[in-house]
């Protein structure tokens, strides 16, 4: 039984990247933080990229990294606990979060989805804003570098650890989703695109399977979001800003929604591109972004990954014939 | 709460929901009839606003007459709905019609990102605020409490001859009732001899004009800075939402209820005042998912 999902060329084409973040990412340890923040918006982008195969895009999903992001602060404020039972607990509360919002969204899709999604955003963002004394207001909320595994590390070692570690959970998480996929759930979820009523005449409950999609692509994007925070030392309301939704939707179309490879392509290509792109370009970058957008929806809907993808596939029919 | 302050409360939240009426209405007029929401409407309330505010400067500035100023801000928002409206529809809607949803969403926020871009490089981002129109034309008392004659009857005059217009358009006339014809379904009106590229870019003119509208007659008591048309783009699609898509009557009363429950919240509990509409949205939405005034559509199997 082969358990990890895709063709042989793709599992080389991760095992390629993988490796090449790796010998960037320890080779110039300047690189170490952006290649952390692309790890985590990745993440977050697989969540989206979840909804997106039920059809459906959310423009607020930046508030569960963010809820996820204050919960890691809030904990590690408190009491000081170690790194990974933070991103664990965040990720648990962002869950959660999408538990309960869910039962509520579940009943909407399309236009309707995505604007509630980004009404609870904007709820959230002007509720940590407003309430200064407990969430820190704007100026947001900092917090210590917690330990490592129980090990206190250096400022440079634990960023390694943490790289590390999400380069882990990315890998894990893509391998995930594309089970979920594969999985009976998955393939409901994909119904629910194109036709909701004969999902439910199989017998399924489109609302129950939707449900489970919209918990997962919480949990990803909460786990993308304590890594964040964790990168960061520091939760500001901006984490949960609808520019910070559309930035995550953005990387989705930008590397490919088809796969959870294209998440993290997308991802890397993304805080590159803000790298260079911002310092040249302040003041026009959402410009920037929304033209690539326009022409990738004109261009190449599927995303960079769909024009891997192509290769790809030409490659293997070659092969054969 | 006293008596004053119960009419003051009332009197914010009439010409306050004149405001979002107008907004709402050109948004739920042009996803009647393209069946796409344009996120970029709350740029065109923005653009519409900005402009309105720099036509005030120029009066000003070049000493015209000052009785220019009211209709300035109609002028306005003629030019920025009809022009950006215009280049909106030919350069990006009527390319999508035929796309996945998804993508028609993403596309019209793509624009929004864009023209919130271009509204920073060309006003800046201080905030901009000219309130000559205002001033001129002077204060009323009623029932001891004293309140600007415009937010009072300008505001409010300019929403019902707009709802009522607009009614009387798609009611009454041809082209009107050729609008409504694409509105109820695109390829039969096509089939029946409408001409619907030009219906269509007429509605976006026309939807834009009203967003446009909705802002320049607000920037006369808001002063106007960058993130103004998030904001806006997110309030009047919760009237829209409420009302049910579509709904231009709805979209009346629901403006109603939520300029109301947003100025008493101001009084009363102004740390809720910026949730006020999204409450509004969640309550009814989670009794009538479609809003309150849709009629069920048909189940596609």
């Amino acid at each position: 039984m082969n358990f990890l999902p895709g063709s042989p060329r793709l599992q080389l084409l991760v095992a390629f990247l993988v490796a090449a973040v790796l010998a960037f990412s320890l080779g110039l340890p300047w690189l170490k933080t952006p290649v952390l923040l692309a790890l985590s918006n990745g993440l977050a982008v697989t969540g989206v990229i979840v909804l997106i195969r039920a059809g459906q895009v959310s423009f607020g999903h930046a508030m569960f990294a963010c809820l996820s992001g204050y919960g890691v602060a809030f904990i590690g404020r408190a009491w000081h606990l170690d790194a990974l039972l933070l991103i664990a607990l965040g990720t648990a509360a962002a869950a959660l979060a999408g538990a309960l919002i869910g039962v509520f969204m579940v009943r909407y899709r399309g236009i309707f989805f995505g604007m509630l999604n980004l009404a609870f955003s904007m709820v959230l963002f002007s509720v940590l804003g407003k309430f200064g004394a407990f969430t820190g207001g704007t100026d947001g909320l900092r917090f210590d570098r917690p330990s490592f595994g129980f090990v206190h590390l250096e400022r440079e070692g634990f960023e390694t650890a943490l790289l590390l570690l999400a380069l882990v959970l990315a890998v894990l998480a893509g391998m995930l989703v594309q089970r979920y996929f594969g999985s009976v759930n998955g393939q409901a979820l994909a119904a629910i695109k194109t036709n909701e009523t004969r999902l439910e005449y199989l017998g399924l409950s489109a609302k129950r399977v939707f449900w489970g999609g919209y918990v997962l692509s919480a949990t990803l994007c909460g786990l993308g979001g304590s890594l964040f925070a964790l990168t960061q030392g520091l939760v500001t309301p901006e984490m949960g800003y609808w520019v910070r939704s559309g930035e995550i939707v953005f990387i989705a179309i930008l590397g490919g929604s088809g796969h959870a490879v294209g998440a993290f392509i997308g991802a890397f290509v993304f805080e590159f591109m803000k790298l260079y792109a911002a310092a040249l370009l302040t003041g026009a970058w959402q410009m920037v972004l929304g033209l690539i957008l326009i022409v990738m929806v004109f261009v190449a809907p599927r995303g960079l990954f769909g024009l891997v993808e192509r290769h790809l596939k030409r490659a293997a029919s070659g092969e054969r014939a | 709460m006293d008596a004053s302050l119960i009419i003051l409360a009332l009197m914010d939240g009439v010409s306050y929901a004149a405001l979002l009426f107008l907004v709402a209405l050109g948004l739920t007029l042009i996803f009647g009839v393209m069946r796409i929401l344009n996120i970029a409407h709350g740029s065109l309330y923005a653009w519409g606003g900005y402009f309105a505010a720099t036509l005030g400067l120029a009066i000003t500035k070049f000493a015209l007459p000052a009785w220019m100023g009211l209709p300035a801000l109609f002028v306005a928002a003629l030019v920025i709905g009809g022009l950006l409206g215009s280049i909106l529809e030919f350069a990006l809607l009527r390319r999508i019609l035929d796309k996945d949803p998804v993508l028609q969403l993403l596309v019209t926020f793509a624009a929004f990102m864009v023209l919130e871009d271009l509204q920073r490089m060309i006003w800046g981002s201080q905030p901009i605020f000219v309130s000559d129109v205002v001033n001129q034309l002077g204060t009323l008392s009623v029932a001891g409490v004293t309140y600007t004659r415009y937010q009072l009857l300008v505001l409010p005059t300019v929403a019902i001859l707009a709802f009522v217009g607009l009614r009387w358009f798609l009611r009454s006339t041809a082209l009107g009732r050729q609008v409504t014809a694409v509105t109820h379904h695109r390829e039969i009106a096509t089939a029946m001899g409408v001409n619907t590229n030009r219906v269509t870019w007429l509605t976006i003119a026309m939807g834009g004009a009203l967003g446009a509208l909705g802002g320049a007659l607000a920037s006369p008591t808001t002063s106007f800075t960058p993130g103004i048309g998030a904001d806006m783009m997110v309030l009047s699609f919760a009237v829209v939402a409420t009302a049910g898509l579509g709904q231009i009557g709805g979209a009346a009363l629901a403006a109603l209820m939520i300029g109301m429950a947003r100025s008493f919240a101001i009084y009363l509990m102004p740390e809720v005042e910026v949730l006020m509409p999204y409450l509004i949205m969640v309550a009814v939405l989670l009794l009538r998912p479609e809003g309150l005034f849709s009629t069920p559509a048909a189940r596609r199997i």
